[in-house]
Formats: structure tokens, sequence, C-alpha cells
């Protein structure tokens, strides 16, 4: 805030603001939501870390190489892209008040993160009953704990989804609403910059080695 | 019951797991179930557990959550310290072939219980109890950012706590250290309830650190009153900004390396084990990623109270703001890049030990800086000797040997003679009891009269100074020698007994420090009772500079009836100084948050969840963590989270405060 | 009443400025994205390019660029927005997020390298 405030006519220095607003209510909600994805992101630069430091040790186990099927993934990485971009279509929806249509593609939104988590937790269990556990090795390990977290985080906006809907529903586009979609919607675009990390090093760089 | 069942119901928890056969332990718990009676009696007898629960437990008014995170603090002060008279004891008599009066297995757990404790539940509180009560006030703000969110991290905290306090009667605590380094820390060969604990403790109590930090940056960034810029901030808001810039970039990566080590135990991966490719090794390497900004985050905020307490009695504006300001930004930014002298000696080969011996020197320079402008805020000041001034000095000359220190063991080859041993421990506590502990209590007399209205008793305080003074330097100078003469960290039982002479010192020195601590309660006593002759009516009883001291003592629920403007660096100095009138009428209504019992109820279930995660009690697990989610979805549901104070009642309190006034000058 | 007041009062209310994308924006940022991921993903499983050396640092530079295509088009991410604080709080993280991971990196490379024996370095690079 850089305000200047000048002296009043009579010269006296102004020292409080006998008229004065509140703060809006969500005043620094989006700050602060954009603080914590930070700390949130730096949870994933830890577990980047950790396999990019792990990631070699198979153990004399499977290889990534061995596991990955970069076709799957690049099925769930589309069903990422387009519910980021059908979020979009929400948040446009939302400003022009059509609160139905918003309904909508946050429907569709859902759809397609629920698809990804199926997708995933499908590539999971392939790999564990082909022995491949987190348990096998330290790649497994750190590979299902960073792709897990990432899993994790988008099954916590689906559920914060589904409870905005509602929500949105039973109280429409109020104003709390509209900055909890706000929120949720940074909250889905950064699950989709970790995707980016994650296909990128650990999908097709692993098949790379 | 079939045991199938039993264990469905407790998990491993079981008679066998009480510590019934340590005497020290059953007395201790004789003694604090005795206390806690009287307490919990006591407070149903006089039925004030309506007025705790509305007024206290589910208040959002940052000024009482500060309050409350500095007795919490001090409560865990306590235990931390009686671990620590336990260990000096254990270690002045283990000679000549005695053992001590503590086994092993106990005394492992001494140790790391004091550190966790100190660490975690005593510096983290204090530091951020202080920052809670006093940067809204500074920055003339009516509250913290997400005051529900800041109810919520204090309860969280007090969490972590409770679940450490649990272990000393319900199971056991780590004995791996206070770090709980693997392999030692792994499922094989630490089986028991002990790291768990400690997992799930720091675990809880590490969201609300983080939520907190979050909490605090946004309030500092977004409420500064009109006019106060960056560059017109108050040292102590400033270093509280760093400290929480750091909070939030540190503790997410204690959260990772401690889940890591969780899966570890829990679900058999293999992160940190010395089998199927993992790397005990990278657990040392993370955990010191936060580690060493964590000292960072406790140390900040003391450095920006001394600046507070230099300036206001030496009656002088702080000498070299601007470079205050940019010392603080350049320690914020190196803590980040020296974690590997935590391990010199693990292997990491020279280049890499010499990038991080020299980035550990160049901190020394800024903090240096700091202590040069404290100097000169005091060359040439009229300097009241009162008690926070006092404790000031203490840190000052305490905390250059402690640097020294430390700069002495940022030299790899040093480093690799010392490592681990006594020095080592002189060190860190010669920095964080000169710096962080003499700055907690330098700001807990300093704003004491803010919070209550009326100052501390200087007699007890100054006991409690001499005490303390004199307790650390006999403490812990004798481990400075033991440490060259190659004694290492965290033994039980000495061989040499030339070297028990020293070791008595320490202990009395401790002995000294518990009088410090003693005379420190006495003092809180005291200057209750006295209350009415050491009040203050003025809302200003040290003539000080910035704006806490503009509203009264203790400060209405509103901080401010009018939202001050800022025109100076120390805008209280400066009202004062241009004559500043205080408004009589125009009263307005004040919109503020509502109080709500969410926030401890979310952090009982996540106690709870930890509970039975820690004694493989599933389904206490499961239930408390569902709970949780309904708990806090079911709190998005409420809309209507503030109400507005009636301008009449604004009227009231203002009127009673220019009686207040009146009664003074007359 | 003084003018200025009510300026800095009114101040206060014009925060929202959390800058919101438009259809074509949103567009555009989908289909730079899909362009992004779908390279990478070609390369590798097509093995076009002749060293994994020059696949591997051609598909990092996409990551870095389609990271910064979401940052402008998804999250909307200026300079303005919350007085800069948004951009100061991001380049904050990534200075971090650099060290904490390269530093992992180097200094766990260097552990292994003069710890280890000499055989078995197969996986670590």
């Amino acid at each position: 805030m850089t305000i200047a405030v000048k002296p009043t006519q009579t010269g006296e220095p102004l020292f409080y603001l006998a008229d004065e607003h509140p703060h809006p209510e969500g005043y620094s909600t989006s700050l602060g939501f954009w603080i914590y994805l930070m700390s949130d992101c730096l949870i994933f630069a830890i577990l980047f870390a950790t396999f990019g430091v792990l990631g070699g040790n198979y153990a004399a186990g499977p290889a990534p190489k061995d596991l990955f099927d970069l076709s799957l993934v690049a099925v769930n990485t589309s069903m990422l892209l387009l519910s980021s971009i059908t979020y979009g279509f929400a948040m446009l929806t939302m400003q022009q008040n059509r609160i139905g249509q918003t309904q909508m593609w946050l429907a569709i939104t859902g759809l397609f993160g629920a698809a990804f988590i199926g997708i995933e937790l499908t590539e999971f269990a392939h790999m564990i009953h082909e022995g491949a556990t987190p348990q096998r090795s330290a790649f497994l390990s750190a590979f299902f704990t960073l792709v897990g977290t990432h899993g994790l985080h988008v099954t916590c906006g689906l559920i914060w989804l589904v409870t905005l809907m509602v929500q949105v529903w039973k109280f429409g586009l109020i104003e709390a609403n509209r900055r909890r979609l706000m929120c949720l919607s940074m909250f889905w675009h950064f699950l989709d910059v970790v995707w980016i990390g994650v296909f990128t090093f650990v999908y097709l760089l692993g098949v790379l080695r | 019951m079939s045991p199938d069942l039993i264990k469905l119901i407790f998990g491993r928890l079981s008679i066998e797991s009480l510590p019934l056969h340590e005497p020290i332990v059953v007395g201790t718990f004789v003694v604090v179930a005795l206390g806690g009676i009287t307490l919990l009696g006591g407070l149903t007898y006089f039925r004030v557990w309506g007025y705790l629960w509305r007024e206290w437990f589910t208040t959002v008014d940052h000024k009482r959550i500060g309050i409350m995170y500095m007795i919490l603090g001090i409560v865990m002060l306590l235990r931390g310290f009686a671990d620590a008279l336990m260990m000096r004891g254990q270690q002045m008599l283990a000679f000549n072939g005695s053992e001590g009066y503590l086994n092993a297995h106990h005394y492992d757990q001494v140790f790391t219980a004091h550190g966790v404790i100190m660490i975690f539940f005593v510096a983290m509180p204090l530091v951020t109890g202080l920052m809670n009560y006093v940067v809204p006030l500074q920055i003339g703000a009516r509250d913290v950012s997400f005051p529900f969110l800041n109810n919520f991290s204090f309860w969280m905290t007090v969490g972590g706590a409770v679940l450490v306090m649990a272990s000393l009667f319900i199971g056991e605590f780590a004995r791996t250290g206070w770090l709980a380094y693997p392999p030692l820390s792994n499922i094989g060969y630490s089986p028991d309830v002990g790291v768990d604990y400690y997992i799930w403790a720091l675990q809880v109590a590490g969201v609300g650190t983080t939520l907190s930090g979050i909490n605090l940056i946004c309030t500092i960034v977004k409420l500064r009153a009109p006019g106060m810029t960056m560059m017109r901030m108050p040292v102590f808001t400033w270093t509280s900004l760093c400290t929480n810039v750091l909070i939030v970039a540190s503790f997410p990566v204690l959260t990772v390396v401690l889940a890591l080590l969780s899966l570890d135990r829990y679900v058999g991966t293999n992160f940190f084990t010395n089998d199927f490719g993992g790397s005990p090794m990278m657990y040392v390497n993370l955990i010191w990623i936060w580690g060493h900004p964590e000292v960072y985050i406790l140390v900040l905020p003391a450095f920006g109270i001394f600046s507070e307490v230099t300036s206001t009695f030496s009656g002088k504006r702080l000498f070299g703001y601007t470079s205050m300001v940019y010392a603080t930004v350049v320690i914020t930014i190196l803590s980040y890049l020296v974690w590997l002298h935590h391990f010199f000696t693990m292997g990491s080969g020279a280049s890499v030990n010499s990038f991080f011996g020299i980035t550990t020197m160049i901190i020394s320079i800024p903090t240096g800086a700091k202590m040069f402008n404290w100097l000169f805020t005091m060359y040439r000041g009229r300097i009241r000797f009162e008690l926070p001034m006092m404790w000031t000095i203490a840190f000052m000359l305490t905390f250059v040997i402690g640097g020294m220190t430390g700069v002495l063991l940022a030299v790899p080859p040093a480093d690799f003679v010392l490592h681990n041993s006594l020095f080592l421990i002189a060190h860190f506590h010669n920095v964080i009891i000169g710096g962080v502990v003499f700055g907690a209590f330098a700001g807990i007399t300093y704003w004491f009269p803010k919070a209550f209205g009326f100052k501390l008793d200087p007699f007890w305080g100054k006991m409690s100074f001499w005490f303390w003074v004199t307790g650390f330097y006999l403490a812990f100078m004798p481990l400075y020698v033991l440490g060259l003469m190659g004694v290492t960290r965290r033994l039980r039982v000495f061989d040499d007994p030339s070297l028990q002479i020293w070791f008595v010192i320490a202990a009395i020195g401790a002995g000294l420090v518990f009088l410090g601590i003693l005379s420190m309660l006495m003092q809180f006593a005291v200057s209750f009772l006295k209350r009415e002759q050491l009040k203050d009516v003025t809302g200003d009883p040290w003539d000080a500079r910035t704006l806490e001291w503009a509203t009264s003592s203790p400060p209405p629920a509103y901080n401010f009836a009018f939202t001050p403007v800022v025109h100076d660096n120390d805008a209280w100095w400066d009202m004062k100084k241009r004559g500043y009138q205080r408004p009589l009428t125009g009263f307005k209504p004040i919109h503020m948050p509502s109080n709500t019992g969410t926030g401890i109820i979310l952090a009982g279930f996540a106690t709870a969840m930890g509970f039975g995660l820690i004694w493989y009690i599933w389904w206490l697990a499961a239930a408390s963590f569902i709970a949780m989610l309904a708990v806090g979805i079911g709190h998005t549901f409420n809309y209507h989270r503030d109400f507005n104070i009636p301008a009449d009642e604004v009227v009231r309190t203002e009127d009673a405060r220019t009686q207040l006034l009146a009664g003074a000058k007359s | 009443m003084n003018t200025d007041t009510h300026a800095t009062a009114a101040d206060h209310h014009h925060h929202d400025d959390h800058a919101h994308g438009t259809l074509s924006t949103y567009l555009l940022g989908f289909v730079l994205s899909v362009v992004l991921t779908a390279i990478p993903f070609w390369l590798v499983m097509s093995g076009a390019l002749p060293s994994k050396q020059i696949t591997a640092l051609v598909i990092m530079a996409f990551a870095v660029v389609q990271i910064v295509v979401h940052m402008i088009y998804f999250l909307h991410m200026n300079t303005t927005s919350e007085n800069g604080w948004s951009m100061m709080a991001l380049i904050f993280t990534i200075v971090m997020v650099v060290i904490a991971l390269s530093g992992s990196l180097w200094v766990m490379n260097h552990l292994n390298s003069n710890m280890m024996p000499v055989h078995e370095m197969g996986g670590m690079k």
C-alpha cells in the first residue's frame, strides 16, 4: 500500500481515519491461498528431489522401461488438460453469472478429474500386480509417493469441487462462493503444472533412461 | 474377549505399555495427576469452564491466541527443563563405575524429548505467541488476515504438545535424538511407539505452524495501516515477516521428510532403509533443509525484539534501519544455503564442504552488522537499564560468543574434530538461549504491561535475570572445555574421572537456571498481587516508539477505535512529538470476526487421529479422520462469521479510557 | 471529511484485481499446452532424435515452456496482481525449489560417489 497521506487544510497531520471502511470479506484470501500453493509447491519439490536422488535405485527390480506405458500416460495427461480448460469455462460462465452452465462445466471438470484418478489407479494396480510394489525398491517407493501425492491432491480437489457445487446450488453465485471457485481454480491449475513436471521427469525421462 | 478383538480395539496399546516399572515416571505421573486434578477441580469449583470456552478456547482474537501461545510455551518450558536437569544430574553422577540413576532406555528418551520439546513446543510457541500478539498491533490492524485459521493453528500446536506429553505416561518417546535419523528411527531398530509419537506430534503441530506462517505473511502484506510502507514497518514486523516466509518455505520440507519416514515405518517403503536402494543419508540431507532455516525462524523475531527494546530504552531512533532490514532479508535467503554444515563429516567431499562452509561464514556478516546497529543505537543514547534492556545486553554479550564458536564450527576441518561433541552442544545452546530465550524474555517483560495493564515486578525479574545469566555461563562454558577434550554428546556414563568436575560445574549452572525459572514464576505471581502498584494507565509505560503503544493497555478487542495513519518509521513517537490528540467522538460500529469452536474441535480430532496411528488403533484413526473431514466441510457451510461491535460499546470503552488517562494526569 | 482519506479507504476496495481470463486466452493456452505436451511424448515414443541426451534436454525445455504457458494463461500470473506480491512469492518459491532440488542432487551425488564402493553405480548419474 503506497498511500501518500497529505496534511489536512489546517496543516495538522492526519493521524487516524475518521471515516473508514472495513476491508471487504476475503480481502486477503487470494494472496493467502497463493502462498499456501507455494508451500505445497515445495512439498512437491522435495518429492521430486527424492525421486531424483533415489529414482535410479532399482535394487535389481523393474525399471521405468519395464513398467511405464507411455500411451496410457498420454491419455491420462489429456484428461487433466481437458479438465483444466473445462474449469476455465466454468470460471468464464461464472463471470457471466450463468449458474446452470457454471455447474455443468464444474461437473464435466469433475468427471475428467475422476477419469484421471481412475486411470492412475488402474496403472498402479497393474504395476502392483506385476510385483512392482512401493516396497520393491527405492525407485518404486519414490515413484508411488510422488505420483500418489499428486493423485491425492486431485482427489482432494474433487471433494472440494463437489462441496462447492453443493454450495453454489444452495446459496447461488454469491461473493463468497465466487471467491472459493477462484481458489479451487488456482488449486486445479496448479496441479496441472505439477503434472507437467511428473510426466516429463518421471515418465518421459524415466523411459529414456 | 479374544486377543484379535482386543487388538482390533486397542491396537498395540496394552497395560504393559504403561511405564509402571519406571519409578521416576510413576512419581512424575502422580505429581502431574494431582496437580491436574487440583487445577481441573478448581476450574470446576469456580465455574470458569464456560468463561474459558467462550472467551479463550474459541477466541479468534489474535491477542488472546498470542497469550495462550505464551502460556503453552512456558508450561512446556517446565517439562523441557525438567529433562535438562535430569540429564545434567545423570552426567554429573555417572562416573567411577556408577551408572547414575537413569537407565539407558529412559536416558535416551530424556535427551530426545528435551530437544524436541524445547525447539517445537517452547521456542516456537514463545516466538509465534509474541508475533501473534504484537504484529497486528504494530501495523495498526484489527486482527490477523484469517482469524479462524489462527485459532485452529494454535490448537494444532497444542495437539502436538499433548501427544508429546502423552508419550511420557502412555508408552514411550523416541530414543533417537531430536531429529530421529534413520536407520535408527526405522521400524527395524525402533519398533516401538516412540518414533511414531515423534512423527505425529510434529506433523500435527507442523500443520499449525505452516498455517500460522501463511496467516501472518498475509496480515503483514495486506493489513498494514495506511501510510505504513514496507520501509516504514517496525523492525519486529520485518523480522516477523521474514520468519514467516521461512516457516512457509521450510515446514513443508519437514512434513515431507516425516511423511516419507512414516511410509518407511508403516508401509514398508524403502526411502531411508539400508536395503533395496534406500538412502539414510537422504533423510539427513532433507531434514536439514528444514532444520537450518528453523534456527533462523527462531532467532529472527528475537532480533526484532532486541531492535525494538534497544531503541526504546536508548530513547533514540534505531541506528541503520535500512541496513537492519537488508541484513534480515539477506539472512533469510542465506539460511537456505547452509544446511550441509550440519553434516560435513558425512563425506560429501572437499568441493561441497567448502561451498557450504563459506556460505555459513558469510551469514555472520549481516548478523554482525545487526550487532553494530544495536551498539550504535545505544551509543550516546540515554539508556534506561530496565529489565528488557538488561536481557538485551546479556544477549549481545552471549550471542557474540555463540556466534564466534559457530564460525569456528563452520570451518570444515575444525568441524571434523568438533562434530557431535559437547562443543557443538555448548555452541547451539549459546545461540539459542542467548538469542531466542533471552529474546523471548525481553519480549515478555517488554510487552507484558501492554497485554495485561500492569508491569512485571522488577525485583523478581532481576533475580531471574541474574540466575539465568550466571547459570547459563556455568552450565555451558564447561561444555566447551569438554568438547575440546573430545567428549561427545548424548553419553550416559563416563570412564575418565578427570572429566567429572566439569559436569559438576555444569550441573550447578543448571541448578541456577532452575532458580531463574522459579524466580520468573514468582515474578508473575508477585506482579499479579501487586498489580495496582504496577498499573499502567497510559498505555505507553516505557515511552516507546511503535504503534502498539498508541492504544490502551490491555488493548480493546478491536485494537484501535480508528485505524491509525502512519507518517514515520517510529509512528507512535512521531504522533507524540507532533501533539497527536486522541479522538474522543465520532465512533462507529466496528466489524469483527466471531468466535468459533471449530478450531479446537478439528485439532482435537487431529490429535485423536495421531494417537490412533501411533498405537495402530485403526478404527480411531479412520473415525477421527472422517470426523475431521465432516467438521471441516461443515464449517464451510457457515457463511456468517462476523459481527459488528456496536458504536455505543466502542464509546463506552473509549470513554473509560479517557477517564483513566485523565486520572493519570491529575 | 478529507478527500484523501476517502481515496485511501476506497483504495482498499479495489484490490479484487486478480486477473481473469477470457475465452480466447483460455483456448490459446489450451492449444499451446496440447502442442507442448504432444511433441515431447512423440519425441520419446518415436525416438525421433538421434541421441537420448538431446531428447532429454529438448523435453525438459518443453516442460519449462509449458509451465510458463500454464502460469500465464490458466493461473493468470502477472506482475501487478496483489501489488506484485504473487509474483514475488512465486519467484521466491522458484529460488527455493531450485536450491532444494539442485542442492540435494549435488550433495547426494557427491555423498554416493565418495561413500560407496566403485561398483554398482549404474543408476546414479
